[in-house]
């Protein structure tokens, strides 16, 4: 065998604590090594053609490139190697900047480490064997969780693609968030007139199945061809029947159910639609509140019902369906403001929050669009706004930036002042951090024209004060406490994530980070993919974004949708396990490891029970290999003499001892 | 549950703070608590001491500790959170072996550092019980509304104090509660009231005091309870200055709140000390009299009218 080693300098990132020369040129030393080099870039297009030359040049049968993480480059110089007319597993990649260089600055040890790992790249890589992939068929039907902006810009772009879409909403309505806002920064434009005809459109389009009031209750299966378990939940009523004429609300006499649209600021029926223009404008009822489904008594949305929907006899149903890639796009939950004691959020009524102001603020919330506190229903005279109620703040774990509350403060105090033009607006602040188009001169705009008086510095206590609130503060400007005698306080709080995100990055198999979010592929260069093949993120659980970005982001996961079912045939992985059948003694214990269900028993022409590895489904992670007690079972391209060609590297064995 | 506590005083307990010792031990009494006062006590700590030197100021509580692991005692309880605070700081120090030994260095007889420092009203809260505070209640403080002020230091900091919630406690509120008063909504609770800047900077104390009788009238309080001796003087021997400084005309009395469970236990005023505080109390509780008295009656009538509803309106009554 012929071996070239490729010791890259990633500019300075490894060459300045790595010797990257002396690195390529003791790799000469090791077995079947026969070319050596060190490059400035190696996955510049110089470097690939370099390696590519190399290859032909010095009759190089297998590469080993030493650089960054596999998981950026691999497939690059995967490609750089097949057009140099090798198989693209007889390649393999050592991180040497990850791994070495950059953990820490003493450079002996670095490069004798960055050889080390080198000298194992080597004896795996003589280990390697050509594999070639094979190719299946796919299922270009797509599944989305959660209908929020992001959600249903992704559907309609899917749609409109001629990708038939399963949207999934577990509210009774679709329309997220958005649907809850009265107007949007910086065009102060209304929320719903701009939301309304896309959940219009949702309803109406041909390839798009919607399941509202509907959760995923498990996913199975492999990019191309999964399969989702989706549980409706009993709605009591019957959709099919249904017209949403809103008879029952007017006649359901158990009036205190939360109302969950309106944030809690009014109670609803027990059966409801949550607002008017609700896709689909169907009725439902909830549980906890119901008389008929409680105690067996009323009954009376039965008798009004003019087309016979009722049903309390209602049970959650299960609904399979083949799917070939999944977005998610849960959007995110607001931080619980009764955490910050000191602010009374959750004790004092005319304390709250900026979701409970959008909604009233909002012409269908439940003040018709007056902005009249909840203690008394009066007019404020003074709003105090604080900022980051739940937002880089680490003592309550929320140390990120939410990104958004900037601008919705700036907003809500410019409509305070087209409410009230009597009223003054205070806004605390820590910076404001307004970076996207048009937001800056939107907050200047809030400030200069609306005469918002904004205060740098943090709120210490709100408290009760005669018949408002007293708010106390420090302004950091000028060097002194503040204290404020206000009507309303609406705190800003910052996103978390959604509630239920843990238990769904399980179902989907993808990860989250230390705040719930969910993890992308790359931060910077996959930034709607994940580390799980076909399922895809968009919006807000990903990370806090605004209504542009979601979108953006929701068209971005549908694109990569597109792109990957524009072919007909996928390629499969071929690192998958593999059963030597002659050593196989038919245990059947990989069968009973295997977490993706990818080994069948079956039987051979003697009739012995044997393993039978389904490729298509083996996600390659090795459990097999290591349970096997025959060593029958090995993992294509990570086999046990591959690894152990690899310890054997590291820790030489000892010849001059003797056992005898 | 101990019933015999080893009892610390503290200074002010001799000199300003007399009602409170007062009170306290007829309290105690009341509720069948053995208080043994340690002998030949000693200062806690809380002088200057614990600005300039943490095993000095440490040393001078823990002759107390050790006086108190003598009697063979395992709690010790005092009501003023000064003391409180360096016997709590003291304990918690010495849990390092090393600082221990410093500060054993200095005492004739070494403590172990064994005991458990706790204030009288967590001794009554935890130990005693509301249930049982409240079979002592002969006469409930029914109408009197009080505005419950713990002052800064009774329960921060909240590691080393341990007991009750640190920015919204309500040990005392509950045991008002339990005497009948009705506690009013009070965010200042646990704000500075000054401390002892009345001696170098008086204004401090008379801005800082005077935001809180501020808020206790906002509020509607008939008076104040707290725990603390020098909160209680910078309210209440001071109030006369807030008065004149901020040009205002509070006239809040400002107990102890043992001094109001002797009141609701039936003890005589003199006992609990009540002749020694500067706002005279009489006038406030008066007025809570009277006007529970109004609304006592109030009820009554509309009691009457809707008697008198019901019975000319028999039918209804029937059918339901």
């Amino acid at each position: 065998m012929r071996i070239g080693v490729f010791v890259c300098h990633c500019g300075s990132n490894i060459a300045d604590n790595v010797e990257v020369a002396r690195a390529a040129q003791t790799s000469l030393l090791y077995p079947d090594v026969t070319f050596a080099t060190d490059m400035m870039y190696t996955c510049s297009e110089a470097g690939q053609s370099g390696i590519e030359q190399a290859v032909q040049e010095h009759s190089l049968d297998g590469v080993v490139v030493a650089a960054c993480t596999p998981k950026m480059h691999e497939p690059t110089f995967r490609r750089a190697v097949e057009r140099a007319g090798l198989n693209r597993y007889m390649f393999e990649m050592v991180n040497i900047r990850e791994h070495a260089s950059w953990i820490s600055k003493d450079k002996e040890k670095n490069t004798r480490k960055a050889q080390e790992l080198i000298h194992m790249a080597v004896e795996k890589l003589r280990q390697n064997s050509a594999l070639t992939p094979k190719y299946f068929e796919i299922n270009k039907r797509v599944l989305i969780i959660g209908a929020g902006i992001a959600g249903i810009q992704a559907a309609l772009d899917c749609a409109e693609g001629g990708l038939e879409v399963l949207l999934l909403e577990k509210e009774s309505t679709i329309g997220g968030k958005m649907a809850k806002l009265d107007k949007t920064f910086p065009t102060v434009d209304c929320s719903s007139c701009i939301l309304s005809p896309k959940m219009v459109d949702v309803s109406l389009h041909p390839n798009i199945t919607l399941y509202a009031y509907s959760e995923l209750e498990q996913l199975s299966g492999y990019v191309g061809n999964y399969q989702a378990t989706i549980r409706r939940k009993a709605t009591y009523v019957d959709w099919d029947k249904c017209t949403g004429c809103g008879r029952c609300m007017e006649k359901c006499p158990s009036k205190k159910a939360r109302d969950h649209f309106n944030e809690d600021l009014t109670r609803t029926t027990a059966i409801n639609i949550p607002f008017p223009q609700a896709i689909p404008k169907r009725a439902k009822i909830d549980a906890n509140h119901c008389l008929k489904l409680l105690k067996d008594k009323c009954g009376i949305c039965e008798e009004v019902c003019p087309t016979q929907a009722i049903d309390y006899n209602m049970q959650d149903e299960l609904v399979t369906a083949e799917v070939g890639a999944v977005i998610t796009s849960t959007g995110f939950d607001l931080f619980d403001h009764s955490k910050y004691g000191e602010y009374g959020g959750g004790r004092y009524q005319d304390v709250i929050t900026s979701m409970q102001y959008e909604r009233l603020l909002n012409a269908s919330g439940p003040t018709g669009g007056a902005i009249q506190r909840p203690s008394d229903g009066k007019e404020p005279k003074k709003v105090v706004f604080v900022q980051c109620v739940g937002s880089r703040d680490k003592s309550v774990d929320r140390p990120y930036c939410s990104g958004f509350c900037c601008m919705y403060t700036a907003k809500q105090a410019i409509l305070t002042k087209d409410h009230l033009p009597e009223s003054e607006s205070f806004v605390f602040y820590m910076d404001i951090r307004a970076p996207g188009k048009q937001y800056d001169e939107f907050t200047r705009r809030a400030i200069e024209e609306y005469g918002t008086r904004y205060v740098r510095g943090r709120v210490a206590q709100i408290y009760p004060y005669g018949e408002g609130l007293m708010v106390r503060g420090v302004d950091t400007l000028m060097g002194c406490q503040v204290e404020v005698e206000a009507d309303l306080v609406v705190l800003a709080v910052g996103a978390e994530c959604s509630k239920e995100a843990p238990a769904l990055a399980e179902k989907l198999r993808i990860s989250t980070d230390q705040h719930g979010f969910f993890t992308e592929s790359h931060p910077k260069l996959r930034p709607v993919e994940t580390n799980t093949a076909g399922i895809f993120l968009a919006g807000a659980c990903q990370g806090p974004k605004d209504i542009p970005s979601s979108v953006g982001q929701g068209s971005a996961a549908a694109a990569k949708i597109l792109a990957l079912f524009s072919k007909d045939m996928l390629e499969s992985d071929p690192q998958v396990a593999q059963v030597n059948l002659p050593r196989c003694i038919g245990c059947g214990k990989c069968i009973r490891i295997c977490p993706f269900g990818a080994i069948q028993e079956v039987q051979d022409r003697a009739g012995q029970p044997k393993a039978e590895v389904i490729e298509t489904v083996c996600q390659g992670c090795g459990l097999c290999e290591v349970t096997c007690p025959q060593s029958a079972i090995q993992l294509n391209h990570c086999t046990d003499n591959q690894i152990l060609a690899e310890v054997n590297a590291l820790c030489p064995p000892k010849t001059e001892e003797s056992f005898e | 549950m101990p019933e015999s506590y080893a009892y610390y005083p503290g200074c002010s307990g001799l000199g300003t703070s007399r009602e409170y010792e007062l009170s306290t031990r007829k309290v105690c009494q009341a509720l069948d608590l053995e208080l043994r006062e340690i002998p030949d006590w000693s200062c806690c700590g809380s002088s200057p001491a614990h600005t300039v030197d943490h095993v000095f100021s440490s040393a001078l509580a823990a002759r107390n500790l050790a006086l108190v692991e003598e009697m063979g005692l395992e709690t010790v309880i005092t009501p003023c959170p000064s003391c409180l605070t360096n016997l709590k700081v003291a304990a918690w120090r010495m849990q390092e072996e090393s600082f221990l030994q410093e500060v054993n260095q200095y005492l004739e007889q070494p403590c172990k550092n064994q005991v458990q420092v706790k204030s009288v009203l967590q001794a009554l809260v935890e130990d005693v019980s509301l249930s049982r505070i409240k079979e002592q209640v002969q006469n409930p403080l029914k109408g009197l509304k009080i505005a419950p002020y713990y002052g800064c230091i009774m329960n921060r900091p909240p590691g080393i104090m341990d007991f009750d919630d640190p920015e919204n406690p309500t040990a005392m509120d509950q045991i008002l509660k339990a005497l009948g008063a009705q506690v009013v909504d009070f965010p200042l609770k646990v704000e500075c009231c000054g401390a002892s800047y009345g001696i170098p900077r008086q204004e401090v104390v008379l801005h800082l005091s005077g935001k809180l009788l501020d808020l206790a009238r906002v509020q509607g309080a008939d008076a104040l309870a707290v725990p603390c001796p020098l909160c209680q003087m910078n309210l209440d021997m001071r109030q006369n200055q807030i008065n004149s400084f901020l040009q205002q005309d509070f006239q809040l009395p400002v107990f102890y709140y043992t001094q109001l469970m002797g009141m609701a236990f039936g003890l005589e005023h003199k006992e609990l000390g009540l002749d020694k505080l500067c706002v005279d109390p009489l006038p406030a509780l008066n007025r809570a009299k009277q006007r529970q008295a109004e609304e006592q009656e109030e009820r009554a009538r509309k009691q009457k009218q809707r008697q008198a509803n019901q019975s000319s309106a028999p039918a209804r009554s029937a059918s339901e």
